[in-house]
């Protein structure tokens, strides 16, 4: 049983894009392999810079002969129809036999496709991968013509079993296959044989290379680990950092280094940011203070001087970008200290949010009018919900944020509380853009809340008046995402707001003039908004996230007051539990029955059966029983559903089950007398009416 | 192993050229007009395009407005110097190439650090883009390393390899100076030993005065205007002159699409530009870049 072996060598690979190459090169070399009729045990693919590599084993040495028997025309068919048939069988006239059938004597034709060796496959299985391949961003170099994520250089494509090692004949656009690559660039330039890929990676790991990406990251964390450990430090941990490192070295060398001291005081997040952003460097962090005091930066060589001047260059690239850092924060303090956030956010009018929906400052100026609305419905104060909306985005016209975008809101926490603010509204800079996605945490301060919500709002209605909505995959201006946060919100802080309200006076606050989404009467049925449509959309995703069954959704959106949130989903999540109880079940079953007999009744007989059956109709004590037993789950629903208490009114509801399977069991609907059928038609329409009073069970799927 | 290290800025600008030189590139010197970057010269611009060989390097004076600082900030500059490499097609061994430019201008590649960082290249003023590094020595960016894709709207075939070098940053480094204005810009056991301060910084001074305070702002939406009809008008004329000579005049169209680039440069640094507009100025120096790449596809150089 061969291996195989490929390496596909070239100039550097993005690292962000070096995990997915390898495992996209596996599936397609694996399942081309499988398709052409080959076998394996096992595969694994690996990523450097400048290398992907695939390893197979225990490759069938050939595919299997291949017979093919077709069935032709019949003994003494007319000439050019047996030849016809061994023609399209592949297969000589001499070739065909003929056969004893049921139906009598028939032509048969069987053909014969040799296996072919394994070489012969990888070799078309490769090229095909390689033409094929699908990078996120491919280019062409040099005069040739084939597609690559930067030029390809060398193919190492090697079969390897008992008697050696065999290179496959194979040629891509002038690049021929051979059993030779190369190490590290600069630590073990030329090039070298290998014979399997045991020998390649042993060969690999003398010429400094390390194949293995997660062997890597793990190199680098335990040294990177070990340094800061050594010093009393803790280096903060950055996966997504870690794998990027380790996707830029093949020889990952870990160097420690100090930050100035008179860079010491900045926001650790400033010097989180700016080291990794420009420089990839990890921060270590001083666990007695929490300060960030050194960095850990990944070298690509080991050199003489031990990474000396490695790390002096290094050192004085991060005093050059943490100066200018020191020189944003410094001048925005004293902006603050002159202006204020409120002078700083002056400059929002000169950033434009949306050509239709005016400037960042019209939009805060739109925030804040509407958080001092919300405010009172979450539990905060709205001159303070005000004051933080106003000053909540200033810090996009801050020089670090200019800078550092990813820092929007926690430079407008720093910068607030040196103006001294209320913590209040400091804390609400950076909350107000959360949860920004649906792991993301969900602020709890009311004043935060407020202008989160207050954001979120203004921008759905925004877009929806201007006719901004999201189509298919297409969102871009992330309108799912700020549903979602209203909703989560929302439900966080289980408040009673009818969305419908708080959208009328958000649209009233966006400008006029660019308007061209549908109209929003003020008085309209909330049903027919499809900003409420969508609101709803994504709220049955999420719920059906948590388990709560689509249909139950269904039921309670059918409901009054589908906009208020809170109670939507106390209402579906009462439903859903009364549908998990033996008696909720087949009470839904019962109420179904009585639905259809009633539907159909109705619609035959032209007429709707609500004028209230009459008690004295009723015959035998399973009838006079459903009676009683409407009229006292009416008494308790009404209240419990005045109170909110839906789950009390469900329970009054599943009450009904044992009287409504035992009238059905012993009464028959379509009675002789005709005024029975219909005082009984009468029943099963109270029986309806008591049940949609509480959730809409014709949504429910049986 | 590298060379010893160079002694002043002028130094490293003579051992690349003599380097890239060495290597078969014509020297070209600098294009007589305000650019942005090295990739305006039209050495690099137009001859991108078309399926004719091309090997040039060139110093290239370089003019971003909004970049002055008045000469006191350490790195930035409103006027600076690129080196420029560009060879069609490119070849299999420009990498190695590469770091021998690095090696001769002393960078030891056995002490430092170099690595190639993912950086891909988009001009929107140029319509151009490509897929190539920044390349890092000991974490700082000492060149960007490009494979040409697209330039003026049309694919590069063959592809050109670019390599660009910001002068000033690259020998800091090399000569260990902190701040700009410190450099020894000739050798500093001359006679007359000047460093790019002596140079450079009351020009500093002033052009960062005019761009920032004084640059006549009607005066130059008006040089907008009329770079971009000049170029049309060159583009629009029947290729065929009184004489019956086939002259298209993709160079001198070209020379009014810089023009109004770097004209838009400046009102950009006089703020006047809002964000909105910022686009479609953007757009339309690219409508000029794409027109003048068509024009020199139908000429001689451009393998017509």
């Amino acid at each position: 049983m061969p291996d195989l072996l490929i390496e596909l060598l070239s100039e550097e690979i993005p690292a962000r894009m070096q995990a997915r190459a390898a495992e996209d090169l596996k599936r397609l070399v694996t399942q081309g392999l499988v398709d052409a009729g080959l076998t394996y045990a096992g595969a694994r693919a690996f990523a450097t810079p400048r290398r992907l590599a695939l390893t197979v084993q225990g490759l069938t040495p050939a595919s299997a002969t291949k017979r093919e028997e077709r069935k032709g025309p019949r003994e003494g068919a007319p000439d050019a129809a047996v030849e016809g048939f061994a023609r399209s069988a592949g297969v000589a006239r001499d070739a065909l036999e003929l056969r004893e059938t049921p139906k009598g004597r028939v032509w048969f034709a069987v053909a014969e496709t040799p296996g072919r060796p394994a070489a012969a496959i990888v070799a078309e299985v490769l090229e095909a991968t390689v033409r094929g391949f699908t990078w996120p961003k491919s280019m062409r170099w040099g005069a040739g013509s084939l597609r690559w994520v930067r030029p390809l250089q060398s193919i190492l494509c090697l079969l390897t079993d008992e008697a050696g090692a065999q290179v496959v004949d194979l040629e891509i656009d002038g690049i021929r296959a051979s059993d030779r690559t190369q190490g590290h660039r600069f630590m073990a330039p030329g090039a070298f044989s290998v014979a399997s890929f045991d020998d390649y990676a042993a060969k690999l790991k003398r010429a400094y290379v390390i194949l293995d990406p997660e062997e890597r990251a793990d190199h680098i964390w335990v040294e990177a680990h070990n340094a800061a450990f050594a010093q009393g430090l803790e280096v903060v941990e950055d996966r997504g950092l870690l794998a990027e490192v380790a996707g830029l070295v093949e020889w990952p060398v870990v160097l420690m280094g100090a930050i100035a001291p008179e860079f010491l005081d900045l926001p650790p997040e400033v010097l989180q940011t700016s080291m990794r952003e420009h420089q990839k460097f990890f921060s270590v962090r001083n666990p007695a203070t929490g300060r960030i005091e050194k960095f850990v930066t990944v070298a690509n060589r080991e050199t003489a001087d031990h990474g000396a001047t490695i790390l002096a260059g290094n050192s004085k690239v991060l005093t050059a970008r943490l100066s200018d850092a020191k020189f944003f924060w410094e001048n925005d303090l004293r902006t603050v200290s002159q202006v204020g956030l409120e002078g700083m956010a002056e400059g929002l009018a000169n950033v434009t949010f949306h050509n239709k929906l005016g400037s960042q400052a019209d939009r805060v100026a739109r925030i804040a009018a509407l958080a001092r609305e919300i405010a009172p419905l979450v539990g905060a104060d709205p001159a303070l919900a005000e004051q933080a909306a106003r000053i909540c985005k200033a810090d996009l016209r801050s020089e670090m944020v200019g800078e550092f975008p990813e820092l929007q809101g926690l430079m407008g926490r720093y910068y607030a509380e040196a103006q001294g603010l209320p913590a209040e509204v400091a804390a609400a800079c950076p909350e107000h853009y959360q949860p920004l996605g649906p792991s993301d945490t969900v602020p709890t301060a009311p004043v935060s809340v407020a202008v989160a919500l207050a954001d979120k709002i203004d921008t759905l209605t925004g877009f929806w008046a201007i006719n901004e909505k999201p189509t298919g995959s297409k969102d871009p201006y992330a309108l799912r995402r700020a549903a979602l946060g209203v909703i989560r919100l929302v439900l966080m802080a289980r408040s009673r707001i009818a969305f419908s309200d708080l959208r009328h006076v958000a649209d009233g606050l966006i400008p006029e003039d660019h308007k061209t989404g549908e109209l929003v009467p003020e008085h309209a049925d909330p049903r027919h908004d499809s900003l409420l449509a969508f609101l709803h959309d994504r709220l049955k995703v999420h719920l059906r996230e948590q388990g709560v069954r689509h249909d139950v959704i269904d039921a309670c959106l059918a409901m009054p007051n589908a906009d208020d949130l809170t109670l939507l989903v106390a209402r579906a999540e009462a439903l859903q539990g009364m549908l998990a109880t033996e008696d909720g079940e087949n009470l839904v079953q019962g109420f179904r029955r009585a639905n259809n007999i009633l539907r159909q009744a109705e619609e035959r007989d032209g007429v709707e059966y609500s004028f209230g059956p009459d008690p004295r109709l009723a015959e035998g004590p399973e009838e006079r029983a459903l009676f009683a037993a409407l009229d006292a789950a009416d008494a308790a629903i009404r209240p419990a559903m005045e109170a909110e208490d839906f789950t009390a009114a469900m329970r009054a509801m599943a009450g009904l089950r044992a009287p409504i399977d035992a009238f059905f069991e012993a009464v028959q609907i379509n009675a002789e007398n005709e005024v029975l059928r219909r005082n009984r038609l009468n029943l099963l329409h109270r029986i309806r009416a008591t049940c949609l009073a509480v959730a809409d069970l014709t949504r429910l799927e049986g | 192993m590298s060379d010893p290290a160079p002694r002043s800025f002028q130094e490293v600008i003579l051992r690349l050229q003599t380097y890239w030189a060495g290597r078969g590139c014509a020297i070209l010197q600098p294009y007589d007009m305000e650019v942005g970057a090295g990739t305006f010269h039209p050495a690099t611009t137009l001859r991108a395009l078309g399926p004719r060989p091309w090997a040039v390097a060139y110093v290239q004076p370089s003019r971003r407005p909004t970049d002055g600082r008045y000469g006191d900030n350490p790195n930035r500059l409103q006027h600076y110097y690129q080196f420029q490499v560009l060879i069609k097609p490119s070849p299999p061994d420009l990498q190695e190439l590469y770091l021998g430019s690095l090696a001769a201008i002393g960078i030891d590649p056995s002490v430092h650090d170099i690595r190639f960082v993912e950086d891909d290249w988009e001009s929107p003023t140029l319509g151009a883009w490509g897929l190539g590094w920044e390349v890092w020595c000991d974490g700082m960016e000492v060149s960007q390393f490009t494979y040409f894709q697209q330039v003026g709207g049309h694919d590069c075939r063959p592809v050109s390899g670019e390599l660009t070098y910001g002068l000033e940053r690259l020998a800091m480094y090399v000569l260990g100076v902190d701040h700009v204005m410190d450099m020894p810009f000739n050798d500093p056991s001359a006679p007359q030993p000047l460093t790019y301060g002596d140079v450079f910084r009351q020009t500093e001074r002033e052009y960062s005065r005019w761009n920032f305070d004084l640059a006549d702002t009607d005066m130059l939406f008006q040089h907008f205007k009329d770079a971009e009809a000049e170029c049309a008008r060159i583009l629009a004329t029947d290729a065929t002159d009184g004489a019956g000579r086939v002259i298209p005049m993709a160079h001198p169209a070209y020379d009014q699409c810089i023009k109004a680039s770097h004209v838009f440069n400046l009102l950009d640094a006089r703020g006047v530009i809002s964000v909105t507009e910022r686009q479609a100025y953007i757009g339309r120096v690219r409508g000029l870049a794409k027109q003048c790449a068509d024009a020199f596809l139908t000429t001689e150089a451009g393998g017509a």
